[in-house]
């Protein structure tokens, strides 16, 4: 679902308009013609800021902010995901922090040319999917230090390690991902 | 269950952008559509309609909360009961559903399901954003949330494990593009090459502009019954269309909306929980499904979708399809991309797993009698998207599923060419097809089997 970036450039605003064109009298013809008007179209802004909880995932985002990347595990069978989730996907029980290894490989990637307009200035970016060793999920992360314009299978495959943000922000994006 | 029936259904002009009517409108005209071609008086359908279900997936697009509860109010149906259903890109596909059930169950007996999307009141990249809002907002989400990025990383693993090329997933842009040149409710119908949808503006790797469908406002409208309900239609003076179309089955599934949790199966799991009832009985399928697994596959991985799969296969066994290429005539099915119509391939069972790609450029999902400019090996067997799809008819994502629907009823009833003005998408002999809807990364799907009765 797409536009080029380019077009991200164009600027929606035009002039304010003081008076809109409206018949001067109010007739039952003048009245009848005004189903042939063309729709009026305004900008309405909108913004919020969220008080957003990281809940029971918030070691998570502290751990990175440590440098160091965790996962959670279920403690009765050992399956253990790459991507933190607080209760167990099969068992329903309440998972345990495990720390998860810096190096792994690239499962599956893309390159973004467009994106959503939260991300719009940071393209083109590398999403990928990591694989990790005795992990059995995967994790999401941004992939550093490859050239967005060679992109190729045998990116999969890739041995990659994990890299801090000097300056937590607090995001997943805390940790990245670089060729090892 | 008692048996449901589609009775009739109704689709807007699916279009970039459709401000010349605000939600409500773009519903009312699709139901008006629908109600005329009953050859009944609004007014009078109205009175007849026992309730309803609305679809719509973001609040975000028309900045409107309870936008169903307004459509309901504007097309005269208050006090009717009614609830809105929400599920992604499903949404359309859940709220038939949900209309069936409440019909089946006995609770109602003419029920109305609309849907809507307005998606042109924000910008393409906003409207990216409310979209990718459906993913996890701690994990997902602020990594660069981009659906068609989420996709693009399930297709280059599907293009690493089984060798699925650009060129195979182009035939899908160009099949459902070209179809939809016959179909005056789409978006935009073209004729284009492979070359043209690999030179068209990639956004994400590989996925270009042509791989990807399209920021769509429409609206559709169906209209489900049950044999009293059809009794009562006809009593009033609706014209019901017959063959009677019939809902032969139905399916709904759901997988973890993270792409990152999806697990790695076993071949005996697989086998055991989610190989089609075609799969199981063949040894040859067996035995190509355990050479997969030697060469280091697992189920489903990001490459496939496990919801679909199941909700194929409750569908399919309600419905007694027991060959899906064989037993069904046509599918329209959720192209959001061309790489998601070659892994829905795989999953509804129409080709093997692994298969999907070969499969889309083999020419059975073509429609016979279009020109496509393809040099295509095999015969059309089971049109896929004969519609256009939603890459080439648009995706109002509240509207689609029940799009796909109307479409759908459209082609059992042979009545296409009374409503596209021309029969070339009329697919011969169409007694039994399927729609199938996906929300997130295969998070929800539904598949729906609909057949003339007999």
């Amino acid at each position: 679902m797409g536009k080029t970036r380019d077009e991200s450039n164009r600027p929606l605003g035009g002039s304010v308009a003081h008076t809109l064109p409206f018949p001067r009298e109010l007739t039952p013809e003048s009245l009848a013609l005004l189903k042939k008007t063309s729709p009026l179209v305004v900008e309405l802004p909108y913004a919020i800021t969220y008080l957003h909880s990281y809940g029971q995932d918030s070691p998570f985002f502290a751990g990175l902010t440590n440098g160091v990347l965790l996962g959670s595990r279920e403690p009765e069978t050992g399956y253990t995901y790459g991507t933190p989730r607080g209760h167990g996907m099969y068992s329903g029980e309440e998972t345990e922090w495990v720390r998860l290894p810096d190096q792994g490989i690239v499962h599956a990637f893309t390159v973004c040319h467009f994106g959503s307009e939260e991300f719009l200035a940071e393209t083109p970016f590398v999403l990928a999917l990591i694989e990790f060793e005795g992990v059995n999920t995967l994790f999401l992360a941004r992939l550093r230090g490859v050239q967005p314009e060679k992109a190729s299978l045998d990116w999969i495959g890739m041995k990659v390690r994990a890299r801090y943000l000097r300056n937590s922000q607090l995001k997943p994006t805390d940790v990245y991902f670089v060729p090892a | 269950m008692r048996p449901v029936y589609v009775v009739g259904g109704g689709v807007s002009k699916f279009a970039k952008a459709r401000p010349d009517k605000n939600f409500q409108g773009l519903v009312k005209e699709a139901y008006d559509s629908a109600v005329h071609d009953l050859g009944l008086e609004v007014g009078r359908f109205t009175e007849l309609v026992d309730g309803s279900v609305a679809s719509y997936f973001s609040d975000h697009f028309a900045r409107q909360l309870m936008a169903g509860a307004m459509a309901q109010d504007y097309l005269g149906l208050c006090p009717k009961p009614s609830v809105r259903v929400e599920g992604g890109g499903a949404t359309g596909g859940l709220c038939f559903q949900e209309a069936w059930k409440a019909v089946a169950s006995g609770f109602l007996d003419i029920c109305v399901a609309y849907g809507f999307e307005t998606e042109s009141r924000v910008e393409t990249w906003k409207g990216n954003e409310f979209i990718a809002l459906a993913s996890d907002v701690n994990f997902d989400y602020p990594v660069g949330g981009f659906y068609t990025g989420y996709y693009a990383m399930m297709v280059t693993r599907h293009m690493k494990e089984f060798g699925t090329t650009v060129a195979q997933m182009a035939h899908v842009s160009i099949k459902n593009h070209a179809n939809a040149l016959y179909n005056p409710y789409s978006q935009k119908g073209a004729r284009y090459t492979v070359a043209d949808v690999r030179t068209s503006a990639m956004v994400a790797w590989p996925l270009t502009r042509l791989d990807i469908c399209l920021m769509s406002d429409g609206s559709a409208v169906v209209v489900l019954a049950s044999d009293d309900g059809l009794r009562r239609l006809e009593a009033s003076g609706a014209k019901v269309p017959r063959p009677l179309v019939r809902v032969a089955g139905v399916g709904c599934a759901t997988d973890a909306m993270r792409l990152a949790d999806r697990p790695h199966l076993d071949y005996d799991t697989f086998m055991r929980l989610y190989a089609t009832d075609e799969e199981k009985s063949s040894e040859e399928i067996k035995a190509y499904y355990r050479g997969l697994w030697d060469r280091g596959f697992r189920y489903p991985g990001v490459h496939s979708c496990r919801a679909g799969r199941v909700a194929a296969n409750m569908a399919y066994r309600a419905a007694g399809v027991s060959s899906p290429l064989r037993d069904l005539a046509f599918v329209e099915l959720y192209d959001a991309y061309t790489s998601s119509e070659i892994q829905a391939y795989e999953d509804l069972g129409l080709c093997r797993y692994g298969e999907g790609g070969p499969f889309a450029a083999a020419g059975k999902t073509f429609m016979p009698g279009i020109d496509y400019g393809l040099d295509l090996p095999e015969r059309p067997a089971c049109p896929v998207n004969p519609s256009g799809g939603l890459i080439a008819c648009g995706h109002a994502i509240g509207a689609t599923g029940l799009m796909q629907a109307v479409f759908a009823t459209w082609q059992v009833q042979g009545r296409i060419a009374h409503h596209f003005g021309s029969g070339t998408l009329q697919v011969a002999n169409a007694r039994r097809g399927a729609f199938h809807s996906h929300a997130g990364t295969g998070t929800y799907e539904t598949v729906t089997v609909l057949e003339a009765a007999s």
